[in-house]
C-alpha cells in the first residue's frame, strides 16, 4: 500500500464522529459572511445595507487573480457591512445579513437528482468554478480556478483527489465520500476535463475501508478514475505528501505542485465543483464535524457559511464542561478558537473540543538529541537545529537549512520527548525568512 | 463558562517523553543486570544499587546546590547512567571505586556541560575510562575473580571452572597475553572457558554487563521494538568489526582472533547496543550514524589487535563521540532536494 516516503507520525485516529450522518443545521437569525474566506485578496462587497438578497446571490466580487467571489448563504436583508473578528480574533470585513425565510436563486438546481452528463466545455467549467467562488476545502482555501489554470511552463498530467483526511477526529470528508460518492466521482471527472487530462486518482487512507469500498465499486463507471488506498500516516493529506504517495513525484523546493503534473483537490472541493458545474450552485454551504471525546453527541453538519460558531455549539449541546480548548480544524494543524462568536467560513471543517489532559502543554526540558524530530519531518528538515537557530534569530543559517520548506504540519512538536514547542519557533522563523527572501530584488 | 486555552498547533502531543524513553532503556538493561545478579548474587546487587544511588543523589545535589536549577532526576537519565556505569565495572568493585565513577560520570562528564543533552561524551564511558587508567589493577585482571562471599544461587561449579581457566584476566586480555608469549591462536582457543556457548550465555570474564550476549541482545531487541533507537549505529559497528577482524583472521588465523570471538567479547555488544546508541552523544542522521558506527568498529579492532589495551570499545566510542558535532553536519535527505536534481 502506498504512502509518502519521508517522515510522518501516527497520532491516535479518534474518528469518533464517523458514523454520524450529515444533518442540515437550522438557519441562525443572522449570518456574518466574511470577505476573507480564501487565500489571497479579500472580496469587495457589491451589495448595500438594506438590500434584499436571496440564497446564492453574489454579494462580493473577487479583487484579484488569487481571490474568490462570495455569495449569500441565506435570504434576507443586508443589515450592515462591518468588521467582525474571525475565530483567531483577527478582524475582517463581513456582510451581515438578517435571515428572512429561505428563498433560493431560481437558477440553482435544487433537485436531488445526480447529473452525470458534463455539458460544459473546458473553459466554461473553469469560469463557472470561478464565478461560484469555489475554493480548496482541504484547509488552505486556495481558489480552485487558479489551480485549474496552471502556468504555461507546467503540463498537468493528472488530478489527485485528497480523501486522506489524515487529521485525527475530522470526518467531514469521510461523510462526503460515504453520502455523495457519485458526486465526488463526477467532480473528479469535471476536474479532468477542465485540465485536459485523462487520469484522476482518489487517495483514501486505509482507516476508511467503507469509503474505499464504496468509491471502488462506483469508480469503474467513470473513465480514468482510480481509487488509491493509502497507508495511514500523518500528514498524508499535505499536498506534497499526497503527490509523493500517489504518483511518487516530489514538488521542488519553492515550486508549484503542478510542476509534478499533479493538481490536487480535496474531496469536499470535488463535491463543490460538482455542485457548481452541474447544479449551478455557488459555494455557500459546507460540511463540518462537531466532535471531541468530552462531547456527548458526535455530529456532522451541513452549515451555511457565516453561521456563528456559538450558534453551532449551542445547537449541538453546548460547550462540554470538560472542554478547555476549542479547535477549528484538526488537532494537528487546526486553529485554537479565541472568539466563539466568529462565523463559519467556506473552509471551516470542524469544531473540536479537547480537554485539558489532551491538550495542555507540558513544561519543556532539555533536548536529548534523540533525532526523533528529524525522523518525523516529512520535508527532511532538522527541526531541532531550526529551533536552535530560530531562538538565536540566525536568519542566514535558517535559510541555509531550508526553513522555508517547512509545511507546518507539527510532526516535530508532536513527537518531541522533551516537549519542546519546535513548530512555534520554526513557524515564526519561516515567516521572517520568507519576508527577507521576498524583499530581495528578483534576478 | 470554561476558561479556554489558546495556543498554536499542534494541539496534541504523542506519547513520547524523556522519562518514558529512559524507562525503556532501564527495562532493556534488566536482562543484563539479572544475569549478573544470577551469577554474582549480592555483589552484583551491591554494585548496581550503589552506582544508581550515587548517580541520582549526585545529580540532585549538583542541580540543587551548584547549578541552582529545577531538579532533573525525574527524567530517569541519572538512573540510566547509574545502571550503565555498574555494567561497565567489575562486579566486586569496592564502594569507593563506584563512587568515584559516579562522580566522574555525573559530576564531570554530564553536569559540567549543562546536564542531560549537553554532554559531548558518554558519561558512563568517561567514568569507566578514568577508572581504567587510574586503577588498572582493580579494573582488570584479578578484579574479575569471584567474590569471597561465594555465589548466591549455587552455580559455583560451572562458574569457578570458567574462572580458573581465565586465571583472572578477561578473555581478550588472556588471548593477548598468550599471543605475546608466542602461543599460536589455535592452541589458545582450545583453553576451556573460551567456548562460544559460554560466551553467549555467560562469559565469565569481564565487566558486570558483559556476562551474557543473549541478555544484551534481548535488551537491544526490546529497544528496537519500542522504537527507542534505530539499529544503524549498532549494526554498522558489528558489521565493521566482523569484516575488519574477519579480514585479519583470513590473512593469518594463527595470529589474529576470529571475528565472532571479537563480537562476543570485551563489551562490544554492550557498547554497540547501549553505549554508542546514547542519543546525546551520537549523530542525528542515518548517514552520520553509519559513519559513526564504522568509526567505532575500526578503532575497536585497531586497539584490540595492535594497541596496548586488550579491549578498545570504550576508547573507540569516546573518540567517535568527539566527531559527533562534525557528523551532524550531514543533513538528512530533503524532501524537495531530489525533485530539483531530477
Amino acid at each position: 500500500m502506498r504512502t509518502f516516503r519521508m517522515g510522518g507520525v501516527h497520532p491516535a485516529d479518534k474518528k469518533i464522529s464517523k458514523d454520524a450522518a450529515i444533518e442540515k443545521l437550522p438557519l441562525p437569525k443572522t449570518v456574518y459572511i466574511s470577505m476573507g474566506q480564501h487565500l489571497g485578496a479579500p472580496a469587495e462587497p457589491c451589495v448595500a445595507v438594506g438590500d434584499k438578497v436571496k440564497v446564492g446571490q453574489l454579494i462580493a466580487n473577487a479583487t484579484g487573480f488569487v481571490s474568490a467571489p462570495v455569495h449569500s448563504s441565506v435570504s434576507g436583508t443586508v443589515k450592515a457591512i462591518e468588521t467582525v473578528k474571525d475565530l483567531a480574533g483577527k478582524p475582517s470585513k463581513a456582510v451581515v445579513i438578517d435571515v428572512e425565510g429561505d428563498e433560493w436563486m431560481e437558477d440553482i438546481d435544487r433537485s436531488q437528482d445526480i447529473v452525470r452528463e458534463i455539458k460544459l466545455e473546458k473553459k466554461e467549467i473553469v469560469d463557472r468554478i470561478k464565478a461560484c467562488g469555489v475554493v480548496g476545502l482541504g484547509g488552505a482555501t486556495f481558489p480552485t480556478n487558479v489551480k485549474l489554470s496552471p502556468p504555461p511552463t507546467a503540463t498537468p498530467t493528472c488530478v489527485i483527489i485528497n480523501g486522506a483526511e489524515c487529521e485525527p477526529y475530522l470526518t467531514s470528508d469521510y461523510r462526503v465520500m460515504m453520502e455523495m460518492p457519485e458526486q465526488v466521482l463526477i467532480g473528479g471527472t469535471i476536474l479532468m476535463k477542465a485540465l485536459g487530462v485523462d487520469k484522476c486518482y482518489i487517495g483514501i487512507e486505509e482507516n476508511k475501508p467503507e469509503a474505499i469500498k464504496k468509491l471502488s465499486a462506483l469508480a469503474p463507471h467513470y473513465k480514468g478514475v482510480e481509487i488509491v488506498p493509502l497507508k495511514k500516516k500523518y500528514p498524508q493529506g499535505g499536498e506534497k505528501q499526497l503527490i509523493d504517495a500517489v504518483i511518487r513525484k516530489r514538488v521542488p523546493s519553492m515550486g508549484l505542485p503542478v510542476d509534478t503534473g499533479a493538481v490536487v483537490q480535496n474531496v469536499g472541493t470535488a463535491f463543490a465543483v460538482y455542485e457548481a458545474v452541474q447544479k449551478n450552485k455557488p459555494l455557500f454551504e459546507g460540511i463540518m464535524t462537531v466532535t471531541g471525546d468530552c462531547l456527548e453527541n458526535q455530529r456532522n453538519f451541513l452549515h451555511r457559511v457565516g453561521t456563528p460558531l456559538s450558534f453551532i455549539m449551542e445547537y449541538s449541546g453546548g460547550v462540554p464542561e470538560k472542554a478547555s480548548k476549542i479547535i477549528s480544524g484538526g488537532p494537528m494543524m487546526g486553529k485554537a478558537v479565541v472568539n466563539i462568536d466568529a462565523p463559519t467560513l467556506k473552509g471551516t471543517s470542524s469544531i473540536l473540543y479537547l480537554t485539558e489532559d489532551q491538550t495542555k502543554r507540558k513544561a519543556e526540558s532539555n533536548c536529548i538529541r534523540c533525532g526523533k524530530c528529524v525522523s518525523a519531518c516529512p520535508m527532511g528538515l532538522e527541526p531541532y537545529l531550526l529551533n536552535k537557530l530560530g531562538r538565536a534569530s540566525l536568519m542566514d543559517e535558517l535559510e541555509q537549512h531550508h526553513v522555508y520548506d517547512c509545511i507546518e504540519c507539527g510532526c516535530c512538536s508532536f513527537t518531541c520527548p522533551a516537549f519542546i514547542p519546535l513548530l512555534d519557533t520554526i513557524r515564526q522563523s519561516k515567516a521572517a525568512v520568507m519576508k527577507i527572501m521576498k524583499s530581495r530584488p528578483k534576478k | 463558562m470554561n476558561t479556554l486555552i489558546v495556543s498554536p498547533s499542534p494541539h496534541v502531543h504523542g506519547k513520547e517523553s524523556t522519562r518514558r524513553i529512559m524507562g525503556d532503556v532501564i527495562i532493556a538493561l534488566l536482562p543484563a543486570v539479572l544475569v549478573s545478579i544470577w551469577f554474582f548474587g549480592l555483589s552484583a546487587i551491591h554494585l548496581v544499587c550503589v552506582s544508581v544511588l550515587a548517580c541520582v543523589v549526585l545529580e540532585y545535589l549538583i542541580q540543587k546546590f551548584l547549578l541552582k536549577g529545577k531538579s532533573t532526576v525525574g527524567d530517569l537519565s541519572a538512573v540510566v547512567t547509574g545502571v550503565l556505569l555498574a555494567l561497565n565495572l567489575p562486579v566486586c568493585s569496592p564502594w569507593w571505586l563506584i563512587l568515584i565513577g559516579a562522580l566522574v560520570a555525573i559530576g564531570i562528564a554530564k553536569m559540567t556541560f549543562g546536564g542531560l543533552g549537553q554532554n559531548l561524551f558518554n558519561p558512563a564511558l568517561v567514568a569507566r575510562v578514568v577508572l581504567l587508567v587510574s586503577f588498572p589493577v582493580l579494573m582488570t585482571g584479578t578484579a574479575f575473580h569471584a567474590p569471597e562471599s561465594g555465589y548466591l544461587f549455587g552455580n559455583s561449579d560451572f562458574a569457578s571452572t570458567a574462572m580458573d581457566a581465565m586465571s583472572g584476566a578477561t578473555p581478550l586480555g588472556f588471548v593477548k597475553e598468550q599471543l605475546a608469549k608466542g602461543v599460536a591462536m589455535e592452541e589458545i582457543m582450545a583453553t576451556p572457558g573460551l567456548s562460544y556457548t559460554q560466551l553467549l550465555f555467560a562469559n565469565m570474564g569481564g565487566s558486570a554487563g558483559e556476562l551474557s550476549a543473549i541478555a544484551l541482545v534481548l535488551g537491544f531487541i526490546y529497544l528496537l521494538c519500542r522504537r527507542v533507537i534505530k539499529p544503524w549505529i549498532s549494526l554498522s559497528i558489528l558489521a565493521t568489526v566482523f569484516v575488519f577482524a574477519g579480514a585479519l583472521y583470513l590473512g593469518n588465523s594463527s595470529r589474529y582472533l576470529d571475528p565472532v570471538f571479537h563480537i562476543l567479547n570485551g563489551g562490544l555488544l554492550l557498547g554497540a547496543f547501549f553505549m554508542a546508541t546514547d542519543y546525546v552523544t551520537s549523530p542525528m542522521t542515518t548517514k552520520g550514524q553509519v559513519i559513526f558506527g564504522i568509526g567505532i568498529g575500526v578503532i575497536t579492532v585497531l586497539i584490540r589487535t595492535f594497541g596496548a589495551y586488550p579491549e578498545g570499545v570504550s576508547f573507540a566510542i569516546l573518540i567517535m563521540n568527539a566527531t559527533v558535532p562534525l557528523l551532524n553536519k550531514f543533513q538528512p535527505k530533503r524532501f524537495a532536494e531530489e525533485a530539483q536534481k531530477k
